[in-house]
């Protein structure tokens, strides 16, 4: 049950998607702009996300390994369209105003990320719980980052105007000020997981043992390159 | 005898001496701004001055960090953050670009000497993209002094030269020079910043390579793309003030002398294109910036080869990992 609970809670702050992995950060920038806009594309991002690892993980015995992307896309194309219909049908408004980023949670890495670390290794169970806590932490971030934005940068939330009209700091509704709130977030996240003054180190995914690991991702080559061997020959 | 580790000898330079060295070169600039766009210019430059301090010391003290407000840099960005604003800005809004200068631009990057782009320029950037009509709406001059104590005298606003380029003629060009039209309080009297300028060469603060290149080439490259009478886009506008006091700040230029060169042309061709084909009216922010961020490449690029090293160390790299 323990173990459970941790794989729910992994994405929400831990392996959060896009302020500790950094994947799908591009509708993070776009969307995070209006409060409702962002409610919207993680309600629509944690269904697809949910939905997609479940088919993922119960296919993952006959989808064959070399394939397994072109595979993994179709799986989420086809729920990507399902929500752009609904969401078409009856939030006209927000279809407006999510326009081409809806369509492109398609390509969204957090969605192929999971597919691929996670759901096509694990179980049904397991795989459902990743894919809604993952979508609940990318819901959160974008929804606390609009509510900054939204709040400082045009001085409404959800549309209500809160801050009167002439002192809001316009910068933050547009791209540098979408950019500058990431980065802040990113940075205090980190900060709060830090235990006792030490920096927290983020495990993507792994325990960085590359020996005991079957996968080819490569981290340990990190320290391999030639720029860290000349620093570690500098060392010794 | 007690011998010590190298140095041996010192510079008398420090930090706040020089710092010291730009206050007083800028003055003359900020009493002509005083001049003409009355007291209000220096309730601003004031006010800047005293919040760019004021953050700098509030981030040290919050993050236990030795404080550093007595080396006078944070005067210096207050100051030059100052310059750049019409006199009629609202008082937050400058404050607020005196916080995205100091603590957005300098502390999170670790505070003086470790900022990758222009303090008081990404100050005026986000003041720029946030409040773009009050930094754009210029106060007509009001000649504070020979109207002896102009306080009441209500500033009128008008475009500024560069946008209205009827005012600009060359009959105009020593009013323009001496910074007697709408414009932000310390970048529009040339004269009194070459000025400036030049004293901080006389002290050795700065050397004239850059400020020589980036004006020499921005007139050069406003020419041949046919954009206004070169001379009157230096008279008017903030080209001196960055050319002297922005793109030469130290942690953001380059070290070697050809790069400074090649920085310093790449500000002019920059500078150049925004006026002439862009839709603002001034480049000199946004050239400063995109040459800021090109500074490493271009150290990298310049670095000179120390004597009797290899002729093409990259070379022998490749083959040793072959």
């Amino acid at each position: 049950m323990k173990n459970k609970l941790k794989i729910f809670t992994n994405g929400l702050f831990k392996e959060n998607p896009v302020l500790i992995l950094l994947l799908g950060c591009c509708s993070v920038l776009a969307i995070s702009v209006t409060v409702s806009g962002a409610i919207g594309m993680g309600l629509a991002m944690t269904f697809v996300l949910v939905c997609s690892n479940a088919v993922i993980s119960l296919l993952r015995k006959v989808i064959p390994d070399k394939v397994r992307i072109p595979c993994f896309i179709v799986v989420i194309a086809a729920f990507v369209t399902l929500v752009q219909m609904v969401v078409e049908a009856y939030l006209p408004d927000l279809y407006e105003s999510l326009g081409i980023f809806l369509a492109l949670i398609v390509v969204n890495c957090i969605i192929l990320g999971r597919a691929e670390m996670f759901a096509s290794k694990n179980s049904l169970g397991d795989s459902v719980l990743d894919g809604l806590g993952m979508g609940i932490g990318y819901t959160l971030v974008i929804v606390a980052m609009a509510v900054v934005r939204e709040l400082i940068g045009s001085g409404t939330l959800l549309g209500y105007r809160i801050i009167p009209e002439g002192y809001q700091i316009g910068i933050l509704v547009q791209t540098p000020g979408g950019f500058l709130m990431f980065g802040i977030f990113m940075a205090v996240l980190i900060y709060v997981l830090g235990k006792h003054g030490k920096k927290f180190e983020p495990k993507i995914g792994c325990d960085g043992k590359c020996g005991a690991c079957s996968e080819n991702c490569r981290i340990r080559d990190v320290n391999e390159t030639p720029a860290a061997l000349k620093e570690q020959e500098v060392q010794s | 005898m007690i011998i010590n580790v190298s140095p041996h000898i010192r510079s008398k330079n420090t930090t706040r001496r020089i710092m010291l060295d730009v206050i007083i070169a800028l003055t003359p600039a900020l009493l002509a701004g005083i001049y003409h766009y009355g007291w209000r210019a220096l309730i601003v430059t004031a006010v800047s001055v005293a919040a760019c301090v004021l953050f700098e010391f509030l981030y040290e003290l919050i993050l236990k960090k030795p404080v550093t407000i007595f080396d006078l840099s944070a005067v210096v960005t207050g100051l030059l953050v100052a310059f750049n604003v019409p006199s009629t800005m609202p008082i937050w809004q400058v404050i607020i670009g005196d916080l995205a200068a100091i603590i957005l631009a300098k502390m999170l990057f670790g505070g003086i000497g470790k900022n990758f782009m222009n303090p008081a320029l990404v100050g005026r950037i986000v003041m720029m993209f946030s409040f773009t009509t009050a930094m754009t709406t210029f106060a007509a001059p009001v000649r504070t002094f020979t109207g002896l104590f102009g306080i009441g005298a209500d500033a009128v606003s008008s475009a500024t030269p560069l946008q209205d380029t009827a005012q600009l003629s060359v009959n105009n060009l020593w009013g323009l020079l001496l910074g007697d039209y709408a414009g932000t309080i310390g970048e529009t009297s040339t004269v009194l910043i070459v000025l400036g300028g030049v004293y901080l060469m006389i002290r050795k603060v700065i050397k004239p390579t850059i400020p020589v290149c980036y004006i020499a080439s921005t007139l050069l490259f406003s020419f041949l793309f046919g954009g206004t009478e070169p001379l009157l886009s230096l008279a008017a506008g903030g080209l001196a003030l960055g050319a002297f006091f922005m793109a030469t700040d130290y942690a953001t230029s380059p070290i070697t002398n050809w790069g400074r060169v090649i920085y310093a042309v790449f500000l002019g061709l920059v500078n150049a294109v925004i006026r002439v084909f862009g839709n603002y009216a001034e480049g000199v922010t946004f050239a400063i910036i995109l040459g800021n961020i090109l500074v490493p490449f271009i150290n990298e690029w310049t670095r000179p080869r120390p004597i009797g090293a290899a002729k093409a160390p990259k070379k022998v790299k490749k083959e040793a990992e072959k």
